[in-house]
């Protein structure tokens, strides 16, 4: 089984993990309470999607 | 060539998915409506339609039919003689999904699945509430129009 040679120096660990990015979600306003909220998903403030009551809130 | 079903494959093995497909069918047309994740919802509604249209053909040979997915004879019952006419002017897309987000706990997309209610909207009222928009935005530009040529003049 192939294993690493050497040592992964901190550098090059520190470089690789510096990529690891998390990513804002682009949230539009409900249409019914104008909260914000992910799009083509009911929701999850008044439980509505396309002005239709899909949740119990 | 076999061509695989669409959607994501359920279960614990190839006999578990029918199974559990029709565990999914039967809660549906008992509840009318139910929450579960949307791979699942999304493999469910191909099969609760199919079994709707038998229902609404209503007659013993698709009883049977439908009695190999539905054995819950209940349940069957209530398919046949109260969902099946409810659809009667229905043609096809007799359940709708709609999603709900991320499952607490693991995150898995989640979705309500449930049977449609009410009147379907004929052609004739569809095409008049078209009409209707289209009238209002031609008004609408025309008034903004003549307001335009009324400044033009008034300029000159």
């Amino acid at each position: 089984m192939a294993v690493p040679k050497r040592k992964m120096s901190r550098s090059n660990t520190r470089h690789r993990r510096s990529n690891w990015k998390a990513v804002v979600p682009a949230l539009v306003a409900c249409d019914r309470c104008h909260e914000p909220k992910l799009g083509h998903i009911a929701c999850p403030s008044c439980g509505t999607y396309n002005r239709r009551q899909v949740l119990s809130v | 060539m076999p061509r695989p079903t669409k959607g994501a494959r359920l279960g614990g093995g190839p006999s578990h998915e029918p199974l559990l497909l029709a565990g999914l069918a039967r809660e549906l047309f008992q509840y009318g409506r139910i929450t579960t994740t949307e791979a699942k919802a999304r493999r469910l509604r191909p099969l609760a339609e199919k079994l709707i249209t038998k229902a609404k053909k209503g007659d013993i040979h698709n009883r049977r039919l439908v009695r190999k997915t539905i054995t819950d004879v209940s349940v069957l019952h209530t398919l046949f003689t109260e969902i099946a006419p409810r659809f009667e002017n229905r043609p096809g897309g007799y359940t709708r999904i709609t999603k709900i987000g991320g499952r607490r706990g693991d995150n898995a997309p989640m979705a309500v699945i449930e049977l449609v209610e009410g009147e379907i909207a004929t052609k004739a009222t569809v095409a008049e509430a078209e009409a209707a928009a289209k009238r209002a935005v031609k008004e609408a530009e025309q008034a903004a129009e003549t307001k335009a040529d009324e400044a033009e003049t008034t300029e000159a």
